[in-house]
């Protein structure tokens, strides 16, 4: 146990305030606790390395520690954040991008041009949207300490949405001696620019984690707007409490040894209503998309009239009910861009009628021979699994044979790569859900390309989506953007890459003393108060 | 099955010990009698106004025991009833199987090496390196890493008990070999396998039901604590386990969930555990002699 | 007796040789993989084959185990997928809190069970033993996580009495660490206890059906003096249980620490098992099979002490 004498108070201070009593402290010391958040996180941050994995959880380590050159504000436009700015030459194929002042790392060292560069090399390595930014980019020389340049092939609009991408993975910069790390070889050390430390020596992972506030963080002086703006902590130190059982973590909020419960079950939001101290709310405007993917390989999915026949039984009501519950924290989403987001038009969504008879009809002509639908599905992750009973449900209703594979999600994710026939080790349907960033924008949807055997598992094959991806990636104006989108949405209503079931909202619970939460796709301490 | 055989010698018995049966064993009565009825409930199942225990009613989730839903719904709007009775089927089905199949192989281990010195030294460091992990976390490992199914939950619950078996059986042998009874059988020239069944399997017998009884317990418990790591049976075969399990999260808002099924689960193993402290009681040779 | 303990030293030696290989073996044959969910949702097959390739993961059977046993050789467990933090160092970080509850636990269950269970068998078939009986095999046979449940709504939720989860380290004072220690210890022990209980009950049983026991009574030996004797002679079976219960408790914890989100090391296995992180999963099972080698080999020359009949 490395717990240094400062924690050793703060953790007693804590404990004084939540009306513990078995220990008698100096009141003194209850001041310290208004400034330690404790936060449990929806999952273990059990890496440290947000380029590496992709996990939200990583992700939000990830905030906490680094910054973003350019970050989203809350219309999802790119605002700079480290960048002070950019200049386009005029043939728009030069980016020359300078950063701001006095930026510097935790370890004591500036932030330079170099660290930059090598940080966006290794994040590009790993991201769809990043290898398309280095597919169009001849070279990025590093200018002077401050100022470095994407040289481009082509024009490339979207280069600073790209840079300001809040999905994971987020292109975070680190200093250039671990920004060198291999991006398959995990990175050994959290050193960051951004407005909170790593204590690393606290660090159990399975337990906890705690970050301290960045005495040489400068934030910016615009406001706060969605994940732009200046960052400005209110706190001393954060702590992360890991807590893998919803019902302990409820407890433990509603005892208030903890302030902040990132993801509390909605079933379990009736508890936590019942309590004075306690606000459910939510901080991402956007929420979660979830979606059952066929496999485009193998039939029955290979046949176009039989997922449009899913795509007809599917109702989103029955889903989003089972897996979330409340009625309060999702919608029904018939577009395969997020709701609220700019991109989605809803165009073609009329094809999910939710007619069991109509489908029925339709299974029976499109020359469907009883093959076996095998679904995978994880039975670790209960909402996923949830999903899985209800699709294994709706095709025995529609007349399909169903086999419910149920494993762990790493054996479904293994499973899922698998491009062998069902009977081989393959897959038929299997279901995810993904932050709804994630799939904002023509370019960087990855469940909607259709390059085949190179594509997002599920393979699908589709010319004219490929062919719309290629234009908005030359397209500079929102009204062309929502156009290109627009045809993309009516040409998926029909191919039916995968089922679009609904949208929810992550419900978040916090104690009444914690003030000023920032709408924005990930849990953001900064601009918190803790009274 | 050990604990079928052993009961086998009670039906036999003269009526008048019968007829007061009851009352000088009424801890043998009071178990087997929950424990018929667990089992006859569990075999009766579709006929005790159950319906199918995996049809999904989003709509009608998480609803309190009602005229039409006896023990509500749980968190997919299915019927708990129908589930608790169903789950016992497969609870029952692991207790009974995992207790046979660990008492038969986990005897078979004792004697060897209880007998056989040259046996007794290498199997007993391979049963010490089994014993070595934990059965629980044996069991999840074996689970989680191969497939959650009925027969892997058995094969690896099975697997973490035996050794426990064997070295019961082997201290008790170790113990009876060198009682005078035993040596004297040796000294007069009787045969291993004569001596086995006339002197030490009897005394085997009570010890290995107090064991079978709280491997068979056991079972049923392990099998929920699976469901609980996660590692348990599939969801879409009901267990006393995993629908406790899957429930446990809701006690504070739908606590009928974990009531009906831990209330059938409880009450089974009180039932198998008090049968088998009853038989103990009856059965011990040496407890028996004093009457 | 001290060549008795010397061979059964050396004799573990091949026992914990035969656990690493049967771990390494079962963690090389099972499915599914940790590269896999190291890469994530959006990953595709070659970024895994990457990861796979950088792990070690593609090696041959035979190579990947010199590795480990030449890793081991040197007191190197290696290091953790996920992390990237060494095992031993993970370990050391979470071996308070688990050795803290089981001993904790293990103390109050023999402190509770072996007068009960002495209790019950001196009053034999009187409502004293019927009761306790009863009351002991009820505690068996309710889930430990059911328990846990009820024991965090009725103490830390209804009546705020003890805290709902965590652990507080001893050298932050004996009040918090144990207020943190109540409620887990609570629900593990009840298992224990029922089981010494009933060991401790039948054990004593058999020894006083005796002829020696039934002798001495006869001679007037006082009752208990009887019972004194009686449990000299009951300390065999009684110490098997015990010892195979410190055993259980290892994984009874893995429980408790989940429903009471104590970092131990039940909980770093478990989470490590689910997630395939090799190097935890090998290095945390060795850890408990050296513990529980070691106990075993305790209560093996404890038998020589209590029974003077048994001799190797």
């Amino acid at each position: 146990m490395t717990l240094s004498r400062r924690t050793v108070l703060k953790g007693s201070a804590a404990a004084l305030a939540t009306g513990f009593t078995l220990n008698g402290r100096a009141p003194a010391i209850a001041q310290a606790a208004n400034r330690t958040l404790k936060f449990i996180p929806h999952a273990n941050l059990s890496s440290i390395d947000p380029i590496g994995t992709t996990g939200y959880v990583v992700r939000n380590h990830g905030y906490m520690v680094y910054d973003t050159l350019y970050s989203f504000d809350s219309q999802f436009k790119p605002k700079p954040q480290m960048a002070e700015g950019h200049e386009v030459s005029t043939d728009g194929k030069t980016y020359t991008i300078r950063l701001r002042e006095g930026l510097k790392f935790h370890d004591g060292e500036p932030v330079r041009s170099r660290d930059v560069v090598a940080s966006l090399k290794r994040w590009a390595a790993r991201d769809g949207f990043g290898q398309t930014v280095m597919a169009l980019t001849d070279e990025m020389p590093v200018i002077d300490d401050r100022t470095f340049q994407f040289r481009l092939k082509e024009p490339f609009p979207l280069l600073i949405e790209a840079l300001g991408k809040p999905s994971s993975p987020v292109p975070f910069i680190m200093p250039e001696r671990i920004a060198q790390t291999d991006p398959a070889t995990p990175i050994k050390e959290a050193i960051g620019s951004g407005p909170f430390r790593f204590l690393a020596n606290e660090w159990v992972p399975g337990s906890r984690a705690a970050y301290a506030r960045f005495e040489g963080y400068v934030p910016r002086n615009e406001p706060i707007d969605g994940h732009a703006g200046g960052k400005v902590v209110h706190l001393d130190r954060v702590e992360w409490v890991i807590i893998p059982d919803p019902a302990t973590a409820t407890a433990a909020l509603q005892r208030g040894e903890v302030d902040w419960y990132e993801q509390p079950q909605g079933d379990l939001l009736p508890v936590l209503e019942q309590s004075r101290d306690i606000t459910i709310t939510s901080f991402d405007p956007i929420g979660t998309v979830v979606l059952l993917r066929f496999n485009h390989l193998h039939p029955p999915f290979d046949n176009p009239k039989v997922r449009q026949a899913v795509l007809a039984a599917a109702s989103q009501n029955d889903y989003m009910t089972a897996m979330v519950g409340n009625p309060k924290l999702f919608r029904e989403c018939k577009s395969f861009f997020p709701c609220g987001t700019p991109m989605s038009t809803g165009a073609g969504g009329e094809a999910m009628i939710a007619n069991l008879d109509k489908a029925k009809a339709m299974l029976r002509d499109s020359g469907y021979k009883g093959e076996k639908v095998v679904i995978i599905s994880p039975t670790d992750l209960a909402y996923l699994h949830t999903l899985g009973l209800v699709t294994e449900d709706l095709l025995k209703r529609l007349g399909m044979n169903v086999e419910l594979v149920a494993t762990d999600w790493g054996t479904v994710l293994a499973r899922r790569a698998s491009q062998e026939a069902p009977d081989k080790g393959g897959w038929n349907i299997f279901h995810t859900t993904a932050v709804g960033v994630e799939f904002m924008s023509p370019t960087s949807h990855l469940a909607l390309r259709g390059h085949g055997r190179a594509a997002w598992p599920g393979w699908p094959t589709n010319p004219t989506i490929e062919k719309l991806r290629q234009d908005s990636l030359k397209s500079g104006s929102l009204d062309e953007q929502r156009a290109i989108a627009a045809q993309m949405e009516r040409e998926a209503f029909t191919a039916a890459p995968y089922v679009p079931i609904g949208q929810y909202q992550l419900p978040t619970a916090m104690r009444r003393n914690i003030t000023g939460l920032i709408a924005a796709s990930a849990p953001f301490v900064w601009n918190i108060r803790k009274a | 099955m050990t604990i079928e055989t052993a009961v086998a010698p009670i039906l036999v018995a003269p009526p008048m010990v019968r007829r007061r049966f009851w009352r000088r064993h009424p801890t043998i009565f009071a178990g087997a009698a929950i424990l018929a009825v667990m089992i006859l409930v569990a075999l009766l199942a579709p006929w005790l106004g159950t319906i199918d225990p995996t049809q999904l009613s989003p709509i009608r989730r998480l609803r309190p025991p009602s005229e039409t839903y006896w023990f509500g719904t749980d968190l997919l709007g299915r019927d708990v009833y129908s589930r608790t009775l169903y789950g016992g089927r497969i609870s029952l089905f692991v207790g009974f199987t995992v207790a046979t199949l660990a008492l038969a192989a986990g005897l078979f281990l004792g004697l060897v090496t209880g007998f056989i010195r040259v046996v007794d030294g290498i199997l007993m460091r391979v049963m010490d390196g089994l014993m070595a992990i934990p059965a629980i976390l044996l069991a999840i490992a074996l689970v989680s890493l191969t497939q959650a199914s009925v027969q892997n939950v058995i094969i690896a619950i099975t697997i973490a008990e035996i050794p426990r078996v064997t070295r019961l059986v082997r201290s008790v042998v170790l113990t009876l070999r060198e009682q005078p009874f035993v040596e004297a059988a040796y000294a007069t020239g009787t045969r291993l396998p004569v001596i086995l069944v006339r002197h030490i399997l009897p005394n085997t017998l009570a010890p290995l039901i107090v064991q079978g009884t709280y491997i068979c317990a056991a079972a049923i418990i392990a099998e929920s604590i699976l469901s609980f790591i996660g590692a348990g049976t599939p969801p879409t075969v009901p267990t006393w386990g995993n629908i406790i399990a899957e429930g446990r999260s809701y006690f504070q808002v739908a606590p009928h969930i974990i009531f009906f099924p831990a209330l059938f689960l409880s009450l089974t193993v009180l039932g198998v555990n008090l049968l088998g402290d009853g038989l103990r009681d009856l059965l011990d040779p040496r407890l028996a002699s004093r009457h | 007796m001290i060549t008795f303990i010397l061979r059964r030293l050396v004799a573990a030696v091949p026992v914990l040789a035969v656990v690493t290989i049967l771990v390494f073996s079962l963690l090389y044959f099972a499915p599914g993989d940790p590269a896999t969910i190291i890469g994530g949702d959006l990953a595709t097959p070659e970024e895994i084959a990457r990861i796979r390739s950088v792990l070690g993961l593609d090696q041959p059977f035979h190579v990947r185990l010199a590795i480990f046993l030449g890793q081991l050789l040197t007191g190197d467990l290696g290091t953790s997928i996920f992390s990237n933090l060494p095992v031993t160092h993970l370990i050391a970080q979470r071996i308070e809190p688990t050795l803290a509850l089981a001993t904790v636990t293990i103390l109050f269950s023999i402190a509770v069970a072996i007068p009960l269970g002495t209790l019950s068998a001196w009053k034999a078939e009187a409502l004293i033993d019927r009761l306790v009986m009863v009351v002991s095999v009820l505690g068996f046979s309710i889930p430990v996580f059911v328990l846990g449940y009820g024991l965090i709504w009725l103490f830390a939720i209804k009546l705020q009495w003890l805290p709902v989860q965590g652990y507080t380290p001893l050298s932050q004072g004996v009040g918090p660490w144990l207020a943190n220690l109540v409620l887990p210890t609570l629900s593990l022990s009840t298992v224990y206890i029922a089981l010494i209980a009933r060991i401790t009950r039948a054990s004593l049983l058999e020894v006083l059906a005796q002829d020696y026991v039934r002798t001495a009574k006869a001679k007037g030996l006082g009752d208990r003096k009887v019972l004194g004797h009686a449990l000299g002679n009951a300390a065999v079976p009684i110490a098997t249980i015990v010892g195979i219960g410190i055993a259980l408790l290892i994984g009874g914890v893995v429980v408790t620490e989940t429903v009471f989100a104590i970092p131990g090391l039940g909980r770093l296995l478990v989470d490590a098992i689910l997630r395939r992180d090799y190097p935890i999963i090998q290095g945390v099972i060795l850890l408990f099979a050296a513990v529980y080698v070691l106990i075993n080999l305790m209560i093996d020359i404890s038998y020589a002490v209590f029974d003077p009949r048994i001799r190797y």
